[in-house]
């Protein structure tokens, strides 16, 4: 393999990961507030997706306006969400939230089978993102830088929020411990809605930029990345944004060059990456980051 | 007092079984196949339910793994139980490997021996998977469950791969699936009343107590989870005998997704409310077929909406969770206690009654 | 000692009355047809992840319902019922069919897994079924009752390899194939023997890559194509996925010609792909450029009328064709009654669909051409046709 192609394949990986980190990353905001694998974040990357869609075709709006719009609705699904299947029972057993989260997803995903149809629908890739920029040999889509600049910028203003503002901080209390949170005057309803409309938000702005890499769009097409970001997450160590941007780019840099450096062996791709998934939680049972677990006997 | 309760119990507990065969033999003479069949698929959901439940229910592991031991199993009937000629037949691309091709086993051997190679799969992938706690476990088993199923999908010449296997032997009679469900029940309930079911129930209720009592975690949270796989196994060897074709895209953790539900549905860790909820579950999705097709009211014609089956399906899922949230049984287990005394306290109340008014009679 | 007692009743209860069950139950009545209304059943994936293509074939099926509503002089009720994609459900929505609606013919399924476990019912009950698409060729084996109205695989993929050779002159292939479908597998090896047995060269498929369900990230296989310079590129896969693949390629300057197989005719190909899918070819079932019968051009019109300006693609098509020739075969029986329609069925020689000839053979396979189509100008447009030999 020379270089350039390994450049390549780099260049490649690293914007999958990205996408697998903001994604990742609204996965485990809400698992660190609420402790609740949310099933259905993966189905609003097919919302936002959808929306944009509509929005560039049906509503003939230029993308940067499309976009964005995709973005709220996709951040008020999010909340709506939240408000309606998982506040009501958020003192119940977790596995119970969790049905509902499977629940919700199963709704979402057939909701847009009948009102889209499964036929996939082809995604606008706006000339800005689709140019592809040439290496020598190598030739790069320019939409692959674009989106781990996105990626950094994100998590740079995640980071601020999160460490500098009130809200963050709040974030944070609640995160680490629920009851005293709500002792101390933190208005958890707020906070989670906040958290969520977070999550979604990302969860949308990864989707949008899936759907212009791999312009196709169907409703069952958040299935796979939701779960492969849920597992980014809990290997990066699942409740830190840290360890689900580690994670994210991990397993995106790790699923392109498996299969770069053993191509006659793609099939098992998914397999690999799951061995090695499975034996870095042998190793590190709290993921990459791993927060320490000490459970109050 | 007690010595009465047990054996009147003990009667009614086989007047129960006696009832349930001869409901089976009813439904079997008198149900048109359709019915027959939605109902033995209730019945493989039944042991498939029961089998998770063990694991997450009474252990209060967190396993998504399930689908992985349905399709070892399924596929380790299929193999045994199929004839020659069939196997012949479905390897067309590349042959099966030896001594496969000649194996016909009689189903009676073919299915405890599905269950026993889940279940020994179970016990190799136990080993790493339960050091892990929590969503981490769940991954750990979700991985190794999409492990099996590429595995399976690449190994052409032991499963065919993507292209299935068709021609596995059919089996339609209710008897063979409920006395496997009824026998699965047993087995289970006797598990979870023994001091082996206690013990799990400790590591579930708090493990860290439990280890402090003397509680070997490691052996018993492996005896769950093989116990678990065992069963898995043998509910997906018998949704090959219903359906007579499988293929791993059939075994994706979405499969499982379907079981989870079902078991919290019922009550997670209550038996008798898995049984519930499997039947009430396999029936329902049937019942709701009438939302997808045109529905002439006389006076209105609704159009029917393909897809909107599951829709509504996943709505009520929604309502029922939300307003249910420990499931129908919740960790109740029926009980015959519970009817025994209903009908004490209304032999109770009327003396009561009697004497009250004799009281006033009297007063 | 209570509940070991216990324990054996319960178990001597068990042996006996699988003793009893063991006895041969009853075998099920044969349904009697309706009275005003013939229904003829459908059962298609309408949910899950097959739903593009039960949606097309539904379309074609509901648009010969439409133009054809009655047969013996009674309505004809499509009653079309959704296999959600899964094999257990098939099975369940075919006996549902047979028992619930009591159907005498059925049609369908798209993919191969759903129409095996739905064969199987509809066998033991002794109900014909015309499938549209499935084309693995173990779906009409062993089962006297299930036919179909699409070439089977073996004969696509000479066809195929055939183009490449005869046409395109390739020396050297290179295979990308959907691991996890069985449509793409069989295609895939039935092209690779061909085009070995053609080059007679053992070596002239340079490389066989594979890929999952829901991978949308193609370049690693890519990438290890483009060094072993194949002269053509066989991909046969869903459309999005084949035409996010070819897009990759052409991004990677892979330029070679790329081929697949009946799939890709659908709209969302060319919208999904762009300019990137100008110039690949793919087998498939019918044209409407080059009718092979009176058929096609009807159908072609009224589905553009019936649809709103959208082209016919070949699931809606098939779809169509398996409802005129249960229609048909229902006319030639005589009565709507299911082994009367299965011997007439397989007799089937000639018929006119809209996707050509369909004589069947002692499979209940049709001998028909293939179509070879090209996509130009962002259109499909008609290459050449194949004769099966």
């Amino acid at each position: 393999m020379t270089f350039d192609i390994f450049l390549q394949h780099l260049s490649n990986g690293i914007s999958l990961g990205s996408l697998y980190a903001l994604i990742a990353i609204g996965y485990t905001m809400v698992y660190g507030i609420l402790r609740l694998i949310n099933f259905a974040h993966g189905d609003l990357i097919m919302v936002a997706a959808y929306s944009a869609f509509y929005g560039v075709i049906l509503f003939r709006m230029p993308w940067w306006l499309a976009f964005p719009l995709a973005i709220i609705i996709t951040t008020l699904t999010g909340v709506t969400i939240e408000k309606v299947a998982y506040k009501p029972i958020r003192s119940s057993p977790r596995i119970s939230i969790l049905i509902s989260a499977i629940a919700v997803s199963f709704f979402l995903e057939n909701l847009a089978i009948v009102v889209f149809s499964g036929r996939p629908k082809a995604f606008p890739q706006p000339e800005i993102f689709s140019k592809m920029i040439e290496f020598g040999e190598v030739y790069i889509m320019s939409l692959s830088f674009f989106i781990p600049v996105v990626t950094i910028v994100v998590l740079a203003a995640l980071n601020y929020l999160v460490n500098k503002t009130t809200t963050g901080i709040a974030m944070r209390a609640v995160a680490r411990d629920y009851e005293t949170s709500s002792l101390m005057g933190v208005e958890i309803n707020r906070i989670v809605s906040y958290t969520f409309a977070l999550g979604s938000a990302l969860a949308a702005v990864g989707g949008i930029m899936w759907s212009m890499k791999f312009p196709q769009i169907q409703p069952l097409m958040g299935i796979f990345p939701g779960l492969k970001c849920f597992i980014a997450a809990v290997v990066g160590g699942i409740g830190s944004i840290t360890g689900a941007t580690i994670g994210g780019f991990f397993l995106g840099i790790m699923e392109i060059m498996l299969v770069a450096f053993l191509p006659e062996l793609t099939g098992y791709r998914d397999a690999f990456a799951f061995v090695l998934l499975i034996l870095i939680l042998i190793f590190r049972p709290t993921g990459i980051i791993g927060e320490k677990l000490t459970e109050k006997v | 007092m007690a010595e009465n309760n047990s054996n009147l119990k003990f009667f009614l507990t086989v007047g129960a079984l006696l009832l349930a065969g001869a409901a089976v033999f009813t439904a079997q003479n008198i149900f048109d196949d359709y019915k027959i069949r939605i109902l033995n698929l209730a019945a493989v959901y039944v042991i498939l339910g029961l089998g998770l439940n063990v694991i997450n229910g009474f252990t209060g592991l967190f396993s998504l793994g399930h689908a992985g031991f349905m399709m070892i199993g399924a596929y380790t009937a299929a193999l045994l139980s199929m004839p020659p000629a069939a196997k012949a037949m479905n390897f067309y691309m590349k042959p099966l490997i030896a001594p496969l091709t000649d194996v016909h086993l009689p189903i009676g051997l073919a299915l405890p021996a599905a269950g026993l190679v889940a279940a020994f799969f179970g016990l190799l992938i136990a080993a790493p998977v339960l050091r892990l706690k929590g969503d981490y476990l769940a991954i750990a088993s979700l991985g190794f469950a999409e492990i099996m199923r590429v595995l399976f999908t690449m190994a052409q010449s032991i499963t065919n791969g993507a292209l299935g296997l068709k021609g596995i032997p059919s089996i339609n009679s209710m008897y063979f699936y409920w006395t496997t469900a009824l026998v699965t029940l047993i087995l289970v309930k006797q598990l979870v009343n023994s001091s082996y079911g206690r013990a799990l129930k400790a590591i579930r209720d708090d493990e860290i107590a439990a280890e402090a009592m003397g509680i070997n975690l490691f052996y018993h949270k492996v005896l769950s989870f093989s116990t678990g796989a065992f069963f898995a196994g043998i509910g997906g060897a018998l949704l090959g005998f219903l359906v007579t074709t499988i293929d791993p895209n059939m075994f994706t953790f979405l499969q499982t997704f379907n079981i989870l539900m079902i078991i919290v549905l019922g009550g997670l860790g209550s038996l008798t409310g898995t049984v519930i909820s499997a039947i009430i579950v396999a029936v329902m999705m049937e019942v709701l077929r009438i939302v997808d097709a045109p529905i002439n009211l006389g006076f209105i014609s609704l159009p029917g909406v393909a897809g909107m089956r599951m829709v509504i399906f996943s709505l009520l899922l929604l309502l029922v969770i939300l307003f249910y949230q420990h499931g129908i049984m919740g960790t109740r287990e029926f009980n015959w206690n519970w009817i025994i005394n209903k009908i004490k306290h209304n032999g109770d109340i009327g003396k009561k009654g009697g004497k009250s008014h004799g009281a006033v009679g009297n007063g | 000692m209570r509940k070991t007692f216990f324990t054996l009743m319960v178990i001597l209860l068990t042996f006996s009355l699988v003793a009893v069950g063991c006895s041969k139950s009853k075998p099920a009545e044969p349904a009697k047809p309706a009275e005003e209304v013939i229904k003829i059943g459908a059962y298609e994936p309408l949910t899950g992840g097959q739903a593009a293509g039960g949606k097309m074939t539904v379309d074609g099926m509901k648009l010969a319902n439409k133009m054809f509503p009655t047969v013996l002089g009674k309505k004809v009720e499509l009653v079309i019922e959704d296999n959600k994609s899964e094999p257990p459900e098939a099975a369940n929505v075919v006996s549902r069919l047979i028992d619930q609606h009591k159907v005498q013919v059925i049609l369908g399924s798209y993919g191969s897994s759903n129409s095996k476990s739905g064969g199987n019912v509809a066998m033991q009950k002794g109900i014909p079924v015309i499938g549209c698409s499935p084309t693995n060729p173990t779906v009409t084996k062993d089962n006297d009752f299930y036919f179909r109205v699409c070439f089977i695989d073996p004969f696509q993929g000479t066809v195929m390899a055939t183009y490449a050779f005869n046409d395109l002159k390739a020396k050297k292939v290179a295979i990308v194939r959907e691991i996890t479908s069985d449509y793409s597998v069989g295609l895939a090896e039935y092209f690779a023997q061909a085009f070995v047995k053609l080059t007679g060269d053992a070596n002239s498929v340079v490389a066989t890559l594979d890929y999952k369900k829901g991978d949308q990230d193609f370049t690693a296989q890519l990438q290890t194509i483009k060094n072993k310079k194949p002269d053509v590129i066989f991909a046969p896969g869903e459309i999005g996925e084949s035409a996010i693949l070819i897009k990759q390629a052409r991004q990677l300057k892979i330029n070679v010609p790329f081929l697949g197989g009946d799939t890709w005719e659908a709209p969302e190909f060319i919208q999904i792909g762009g300019k990137d899918v100008e110039g690949i070819a793919f087998s498939t079932h019918y044209t409407a450029e080059a009718p092979v019968t009176e058929m096609s051009p009807k159908f072609v019109d009224a589905f553009k009328a019936e649809y709103q300006g959208q082209e016919a693609n070949a699931f809606a098509a098939l779809g169509f064709d398996t409802y005129i020739l249960a229609l048909d075969a229902v006319t030639k029986a005589g009565k709507y009654e299911a082994k009367a329609i299965q011997e007439v069925l397989a007799k089937t020689k000639d018929f006119k669909g809209a996707t050509g000839n369909i004589t069947f053979d002692a499979n209940g396979d049709p001998i028909k051409s293939a179509v070879i189509k090209q996509v130009k100008d962002g259109k499909f447009v008609y290459l050449t046709t194949v004769e099966p030999k």
